[in-house]
């Protein structure tokens, strides 16, 4: 170890984070970014490692449907047929320096967000945010979902990559997170603040666009009905700062969690690109009418970046909108959560300090040791996808990262000391 | 039938809505219900659950729409209404609690920057690594836990000395802190007498005299019963003892424990005479028969306290405060009915009536703890109800009196009972209302003796002062009223229970002599911690048991309540890890 003490080790994981100048500089086709997806037919998947038979409803709905947008395959049925036969190759997309929420399926074509971190230089991808209702990430793939697929290719990635090529240097996601942190949102089940000053940002740069009219209409009205739209943002943020700090190869500050329907994955800094897995919860939380907690899909997404980072359920003080999220619990069990999530932090990031909470800054690393000294596991504010494939969301709530990963996590890395 | 109710221009939160949705689904006669804003997606919500309508499709993203499943047109209506009176009420009803509650001993440190004890009465096998932990932090520690072991006892002590610290216990059941009670105490007034004891009824039987004599303490600072014991040697004790010497505020120095090893007394009583201020001893167990120089010992806890507010007050030292007339009329009792029940909640208290039964026997004031029974001599009995013979998986006597409650009907039905001698111990952390918890037994053994024409008298002592949380003269009014004889004090008790069986103690008339000053030169300063500790407030971290807050929140101290739990919930191999992972 390059450090006197885990402490110390942990202390240089959390100034990275805090360190990090995240930016928002394009949106580009994945392939362009990520070449494993040039060679042959590649999909990026949310969570650790999976193949398809593992897979539950929503992630294979989400591949039949990405296949049907390549072009793999016309129909359902054959694409199903391409997939069992083992002819789509699944890479997770923590693995090619990306994050996709739910089932987090990436193909080739799809636009992804190019978030830049400055201090390290690295980047991380992540597609935009499709909206609500029928949508591939919860596994639907009706041509509904194709054709919005392919609008978002056409027209509302090379739009927004246009704006942003006329801004002088993209844009500053820490300046934007920190201003929406002060307007409700906690950035995983809430960003409808971040999401208007994005759209306040770059509509300027819209409206100077040479384009077709309604297209443009079309692109403003989108950005204007997406709440979530800048979810996937702050998830290539997240992506990219916990991806800066993981160069800090010691210490057991946690680097990224994330779900793939089946196993719950984390990797902590001491232990590098190795996954730690459990099996996943399943969320609690409200459902839509008609359906019901036997409806919910496991635990899914690699949304749970934005925890890592130390939002999302983690910031529940910061967003008394979704409070209730919490068992229906009111403005008291928001600070409860949060105060208890600041038990297995190292710090808080005093870059997002939260008015609700008296002006404290959003927690700050979670320590795998504490997390296991503890038994607090990390809370995820999520949405819920329905278990059968293409059914969409049927609800939202909040789930825990299991206790296992990181003990695991943390017996490798007393291995790797030699320790024990 | 679907009906739609389309509330224009009304927004409500997608979650307040799922919320109201719920809250309305529980309606009796409603087959379904959906309530969203108007939404495009939303309305393909609607659809997937069969709910969608014309006048739905017609309403606007920023109308609300409630449409209802339900084969009675009538509940509409209702429904209406419980939307409005959900909407207008939705304010969470708040709940908090006016301390910080915390996992971990980081966030305590952070929640409590200043704070100055650690509180801890965890699970005896954890008790040492927290008591390590807090040491560590700079704190001094209250050791309320018990079962840990005398090499920890050690370890800890002499850590807790060299960091210039105290360690009051473990074991320690008891303690008074400026005024602030710590577990098992009693809501004493301040004053210019400071208490060191190695006994926790002990130091509440004197405090709570001093109290009702009219004088008041400063600190009663609980050392663990082991202290002045082999091996730990009186470290906490002697700390203690300097710590008052060195507080301006202490007047009068009290020291309370059982019969320390020879050579530990010894060491003890040359630090006494080497002090400024005047020191009241009681070893009980140990029958004085002279004072010496600064050092008044006295024979029983109510003569130390006695002793200590003649001395705060500049009168005269008696030379006995024990003997008086303690005699009842009308004992009316059969030839058989000799012998003494004494039923003790309180250890110390138990163990000053067997010194003085024992005394009054002529079987010498030395007493040993067998089995539970402090005395056992043909009949005379004095148990420790608090004994752990008695405790397994049951709460303490002080708290429960299932336990008590069997043994006085036990000794009811003996035939050779004479008296039932009982303590009731007030104060925080003790049972709400011990007369009244115990009455219905005592009556029932009273009146069960009665048929079989014998009399059973019932003698008890209340340890407590009038604020503390139970009533102290509501309780001696109540055990009076139901033909108790109370006394103010346990020695008052104990003599009274004697004279009814035609025994009583015989006094030492205690002379008063020059002290031997030891040629040895004692250190008598004290570290800044422990010089604070008794100059200021306590500001303290309850590690462990919440019931303990209590006494913090009302007197307004400064606290944080750690909810401790094993470390990595008591997985030992994890545990390891993480101490390794340092």
């Amino acid at each position: 170890m390059n450090y006197k003490s885990m402490d110390e080790a942990n202390k240089a994981v959390i100034d990275k984070i805090t360190g990090s100048a995240p930016f928002l500089v394009n949106v580009v086709p994945a392939k362009e970014k990520i070449k494993e997806l040039n060679d042959g037919k590649v999909l990026l998947h949310a969570g650790p490692p999976i193949e398809w038979n593992d897979m539950t409803g929503p992630m294979q709905g989400s591949c039949i449907g990405a296949s049907i947008y390549e072009g793999w395959a016309s129909n359902e049925e054959e694409a199903e047929k391409q997939l069992a036969a083992g002819q789509v190759k699944f890479i997770p997309c923590h693995h090619v320096n990306a994050v996709g929420p739910m089932g987090g399926i990436t193909s080739a074509n799809m636009p992804v967000f190019v978030v830049e971190n400055r201090t390290d230089g690295n980047e991380a991808y992540c597609i935009m945010n499709e909206g609500i209702g029928k949508v591939l990430r919860f596994g639907a793939n009706s041509q509904e979902v194709i054709d919005r697929l392919k609008w978002m290719q056409d027209i509302l990635g090379p739009t927004i990559a246009k704006a942003l090529a006329l801004t002088e240097d993209g844009l500053n996601l820490n300046v934007i997170i920190a201003k929406a942190i002060t307007m409700g949102d906690e950035f995983h089940q809430r960003n409808i603040a971040a999401s208007l000053i994005f759209l306040k940002e770059i509509s300027p740069y819209i409206v100077q666009l040479d384009m077709d009219d309604n297209d443009r209409k079309d692109v403003i009205q989108f950005l204007a009905d997406t709440d979530q739209f800048f979810l996937n943002i702050a998830m290539a943020t997240g992506k990219a700062v916990m991806d800066g700090a993981r160069t800090i190869q010691d210490g057991t500050v946690v680097t990224a969690m994330c779900r793939n329907g089946k196993d719950f994955g984390i990797r902590i800094s001491g232990m590098g690109d190795e996954w730690f897995t459990a099996p996943v919860n399943t969320p609690q939380g409200l459902f839509f009418t008609g359906y019901s907690q036997d409806d919910a899909n496991p635990d899914i997404g690699d949304s749970a970046i934005t925890e890592t980072f130390g939002v999302g359920g983690m910031a529940m003080i910061a967003a008394p909108g979704v409070t209730r999220f919490v068992g229906a619990g009111g403005f008291d069990d928001a600070l409860a959560t949060s105060n208890e999530m600041t038990e297995i932090c190292v710090s808080q990031n005093s870059n997002f300090t939260i008015p609700t909470w008296d002006f404290q800054g959003a927690c700050l690393g979670i320590d795998a040791r504490k997390v296991v000294e503890t038994g607090i596991e990390p809370v995820i504010n999520t949405g819920i996808a329905h278990k059968k494939a293409g059914m969409g969301q049927v609800g939202a709530g909040t789930v825990r990262a299991p206790k296992e990963c990181f003990e695991k996590a943390l017996e490798a890395y007393a291995v790797k000391l030699g320790l024990i | 039938m679907l009906h739609t109710i389309i509330k224009k221009n009304s927004y409500q939160d997608s979650i307040n809505l799922m919320l109201l949705t719920n809250s309305i689904a529980t309606m009796e006669g409603l087959n379904k219900v959906q309530i969203m804003m108007a939404t495009p997606s939303n309305k393909d919500i609607f659809k997937d659950a069969g709910l969608h309508t014309a006048e739905l499709e017609a309403a606007e993203s920023n109308d609300m729409a409630i449409v209802v499943d339900t084969d009675n047109a009538d509940m509409i209506d209702t429904v209406l209404e419980k939307v409005e009176q959900y909407l207008n009420d939705q304010s969470i009803s708040n709940k908090k609690q006016g301390f910080e509650t915390v996992r971990t001993w980081d966030k305590a440190v952070d929640a409590l920057p200043n704070a100055n004890v650690a509180m801890i009465s965890v699970p005896g096998e954890y008790a040492a690594d927290e008591a390590d932990k807090a040491l560590d932090r700079g704190l001094h520690v209250f050791m309320f836990s018990d079962n840990v072991s005398v090499e920890d006892e050690l370890r800890l002590k002499q850590k807790a000395h060299d960091k210039g610290l105290l360690v009051m216990g473990p074991d320690c059941g008891t303690g008074i802190l400026d005024g602030v009670p710590l577990a098992f105490a009693n809501v004493v007034n301040k004053g210019r007498i400071g208490l060191v004891g190695a006994s926790g009824t002990g130091i509440q039987e004197v405090s709570t005299i001093i109290d009702r004599l009219g004088e008041g303490v400063s600190h009663a600072i609980g050392t663990g019963g082991r202290d002045l014991k082999d091996p730990i040697g009186a470290i906490t004790m002697m700390d203690g003892i300097r710590a008052l010497e060195n507080h301006s505020a202490t007047e009068i120095i009290t020291i309370i424990s059982k019969p320390p090893a020879e050579h530990v007394r010894n060491e003890v009583m040359e630090l006494l005479q080497s002090l400024t201020k005047p020191v009241v001893a009681v070893f009980l167990g140990e029958k004085p028969e002279q004072y010496e120089g600064n050092v008044y010992q006295a024979y029983t806890l109510a003569e130390t306290a006695h002793i200590a507010v003649d001395l705060a007050r500049g009168n005269e030292v008696k030379s006995d405060y024990n003997s008086g007339d303690f005699s009842v009329e009308n004992t009316s009792l059969k030839d058989g009915q000799k012998t003494l029940k004494g039923l003790y909640s309180g250890g110390t208290l138990a163990s000053e009536a067997a010194v003085l039964i024992s005394d009054a026997l002529g079987l010498g004031t030395h007493i040993k703890n067998e089995e539970g029974y402090v005395l056992k001599h043909e009949g005379q009995e004095i148990v420790d109800l608090g004994d752990d013979k008695y405790t397994q998986g049951k709460p303490h006597p002080m708290i429960d009196p299932e336990t008590r409650s069997k043994f006085i009907e036990q000794a009811g039905d003996d035939e050779t009972t004479a008296v039932i001698l009982l303590d009731f111990v007030l104060g925080y952390g003790s049972h709400d209302d011990m007369a009244s918890a115990l009455l219905p037994s005592i009556n029932k053994a009273v009146a069960k003796a009665k048929e079989d024409g014998r009399t059973l008298h019932v003698v008890a002592t209340v340890c407590g002062t009038k604020n503390d949380p139970q009533s102290y003269d509501g309780h001696v009014k109540q055990l009076k009223e139901a033909g108790v004889i109370v006394k103010e004090t346990n020695n008052e008790a104990v003599r009274t229970a004697l004279s009814i069986v035609g025994l009583h103690v015989e006094d030492n008339q205690k002379k008063h002599v020059e002290g031997t000053k030891s040629d040895k030169k004692f250190d008598l300063s004290v570290s800044e911690d422990i010089a604070s500790l008794v100059s200021e407030r306590p500001r303290v971290i309850n590690v462990g048991l919440k019931g303990f807050t209590g006494a913090l929140s009302d007197t307004g101290t400064q606290f944080v309540q750690y909810d401790w739990r094993p470390v990595a919930g008591g997985n030992a191999r994890m545990a390891k890890i993480l101490s390794l992972l340092k």
